[in-house]
């Protein structure tokens, strides 16, 4: 079965997501252990994936059984069935996690939601496998309509919001279909390899230029890249807390890899680099984002949005860690892709986790909430330490390869700009851990001696913790490991030209 | 508010067309995978025929012949089709959609047991867009209330 991996892992999300709407109809209750189950299945494959890949290399799987130029073919290499594992772990941990907040929040729709959920996975894991260009769009596609119904389903203001990010999104995948038809029109052919090999002749063909353009933009917007991250604010704060968490720590991440596929394998990295000047654009774009998402985060009360400023920031961090075009620099990247799918995955999850307690979600509210929640503020304050880049973290060990890689290109000013947005972001979370941990107590009956109000501990249900804390583990050990990873992964990921 | 709407030509017309309209679906849908159509125009004609129905008399007429749950089913049935045959050919031993590897189970050959794969996968996608279409159709109508509207 090892060998037909690559379909199954699409497949069986697929195929539960349809299945689960006749349990639901059957038995409500059998929805969340049959998810469950489901994208256990997806994490054991795409951990199968990894091995055969790092043991015996680059998996290609004939859908049909048509060869590739004409049918449909799934290239799995390295860098794929990292994220494939990111994905799948995410999504599993993030559904774990989701049970009392749907039940809070959604009690009407828990079927159609964990339909909807299941649906979202397809699309991401058939974005990664696949090494179509045109089947990408599809999969692209069926993840942004699965997320758009995800966050309509939000708060009051959450249709609005839906509906803002289903106008852009679509402009932006329209985008990249515009690109993939100018290739088509030009090359004949669909399949990345295939592309990679005819498009050399062709590089100073206006038409190229012109899908290399769109496809850049189209993928900017779907993984919400500054000028184009209007749309993110509102949706993810807008949407569920489940909801939040997941498309927060895998859509953008996904965007990134589909840019890291175009830049370095659908066209040749001296094209990205030297024919035309993309990487100096987006470096300079990069800094303006992360400096831009560190800034903004710092102006909001409201913890959802500010982390949605800080997730710019970090999408920020990835593209500049891609822009240095060294060795260095796109390890870094995509070791960040990693580390940042945990810590968004984290922190949107406290930020649930509170939301499910309280209520509330402005930062003043949050007043000595480490009496009542102190694992859950635990979690957070470990994972700001990480977005901030304190060492036993893992966000040290990406910010260290991304400032290696900027020395690298001797780009002095980007390393200045990582720098300093680390410090920026430290200002935006050391307000929140300061609201919480060292606000002075008031005492509420000043005049019979100031004794304290009491504050009873009262901690969200284990079945929001135990995800909570695996996160929390995977943000203290993946730096440790992050040499393995490094080695046995994404040194085979970056480009050989590098 | 209701207002009675009873016109006895449209009525009669509509109940007059509804059947060839499907008939035609069918015959769309059985013929794509060797002429132009296939399961997505079938399954549109299809919808349109129970679309047909609601305008000519309302949302209830349509929903004693096809009930929302029923409507969910076949939606969901309908993909299951399409995946199902798919995963056939895997438990066969083929990939993904190979489906010459049929004939094991079908008696006939592999060249005719790949077209008998594609009718059934348009089959199954012709039932999941005809139950999206008449969904769509009723939730638009009926601002998602399913009662009331077209009345």
């Amino acid at each position: 079965m090892i060998t037909h991996a690559p379909i199954l892992i699409i497949v069986t999300p697929l195929i539960s997501a349809f299945f689960n709407i006749l349990i639901g109809l059957w038995r409500r209750w059998l929805c969340y252990p049959f998810v469950i189950t489901v994208l256990s299945a997806c994490v054991f494959s795409s951990i199968a994936i990894l091995d055969t890949v790092i043991n015996y290399g680059t998996i290609h799987y004939k859908l049909g059984g048509w060869t590739p130029p004409w049918g449909i073919e799934y290239v799995i290499d390295h860098l794929n069935a990292f994220m494939a594992v990111i994905v799948s772990f995410i999504s599993l941990i993030v559904a774990v996690y989701s049970k009392r907040s749907i039940e809070q929040e959604l009690s009407e729709k828990i079927v159609y939601f964990y339909t909807i959920y299941l649906l979202l996975v397809t699309g991401l894991l058939g974005i990664i496998v696949t090494g179509d260009v045109f089947n990408l769009y599809v999969f692209l596609e069926i993840a942004s309509l699965a997320g758009y119904a995800l966050i309509a389903i939000g708060e009051d203001r959450a249709p609005l919001a839906s509906f803002e990010y289903v106008i852009i999104g679509t402009v932006g995948a329209c985008f990249y279909l515009l690109g993939v038809g100018y290739l088509y029109i030009v090359t004949g052919s669909l399949n990345m390899t295939d592309l990679s090999q005819l498009l050399p002749n062709l590089y100073h063909s206006k038409v190229v230029l012109v899908a290399f353009a769109f496809l850049m933009v189209g993928v900017a917007v779907k993984m919400a890249f500054f000028p184009l991250h209007v749309w993110l604010p509102d949706a993810y704060t807008y949407a569920p807390s489940t909801v939040s968490a997941l498309v927060a720590a895998t859509m953008t991440k996904v965007g990134a890899y589909v840019m890291i596929r175009i830049m370095f394998t659908l066209f040749k990295p001296y094209f990205s680099i030297e024919l035309l000047p993309v990487t100096t654009v987006l470096g300079w774009i990069a800094v303006v984002a992360m400096m831009f998402g560190c800034i903004f985060a710092m102006a909001q009360s409201d913890l959802k949005r500010m982390l949605c400023y800080i997730l710019i920031a970090e999408v920020g961090y990835i593209v500049l860690g891609v822009s240095f075009a060294n060795r260095m620099g796109l390890t870094g990247a995509i070791l960040h892709i990693l580390n940042d799918a945990f810590m968004m995955a984290c922190l949107f999850s406290v930020a649930g986790a509170i939301m499910y307690k309280i209520g509330k979600r402005d930062i003043k509210d949050f007043r000595h909430l480490h009496r009542k929640m102190p694992f859950t503020m635990a979690a957070f304050t470990i994972a700001a330490l990480s977005v901030i880049g304190i060492p036993p973290t893992c966000g040290f060990f990406s910010k260290w390869y991304l400032i290696l890689g900027a020395i690298d290109a001797q780009q002095w000013i980007f390393a200045v700009a990582l720098m300093i947005s680390s410090l920026l972001s430290a200002i935006v979370f050391f307000r929140v851990i300061e609201n919480t941990y060292f606000e002075p107590r008031v005492p509420v009956h000043a005049h019979n001696g100031g004794t304290h109000e009491e504050i009873k501990m009262d901690e969200a249900p284990l079945s929001m913790l135990i995800p909570i804390f695996i996160m929390v583990a995977g943000i203290l050990t993946l730096g440790i490991f992050s040499g393995k990873i490094i080695s046995n992964v994404i040194q085979f990921a970056v480009p050989a030209s590098f | 508010m209701t207002i009675e709407f009873k016109d006895v030509i449209i009525q009669t017309i509509c109940r007059l067309l509804t059947p060839p309209i499907q008939l035609y679906a069918l015959y769309v849908i059985a013929h794509g995978h060797y002429s132009p159509g296939g399961g997505f125009q079938g399954g549109c004609i299809l919808g349109a025929s129970f679309i047909l129905m609601v305008i000519a008399y309302d949302i209830g007429e349509v929903k004693r012949r096809m009930a929302e749950k029923m409507n969910t089913i076949f939606c969901s049935l309908g993909v299951i089709i399409y995946s199902g045959i798919g995963a056939i050919c895997l438990i066969l031993g083929a990939n993904y959609l190979d489906y010459g590897i049929l004939h094991k189970i079908l008696p006939v050959n592999p060249v005719r047991a790949r077209a008998l794969g594609t009718l059934g996968i348009e089959i199954g996608v012709g039932i999941a867009v005809m139950a999206v279409m008449i969904s769509i159709f009723l939730n638009i109508a009926s601002g998602g209330e399913h009662e009331g509207a077209l009345e």
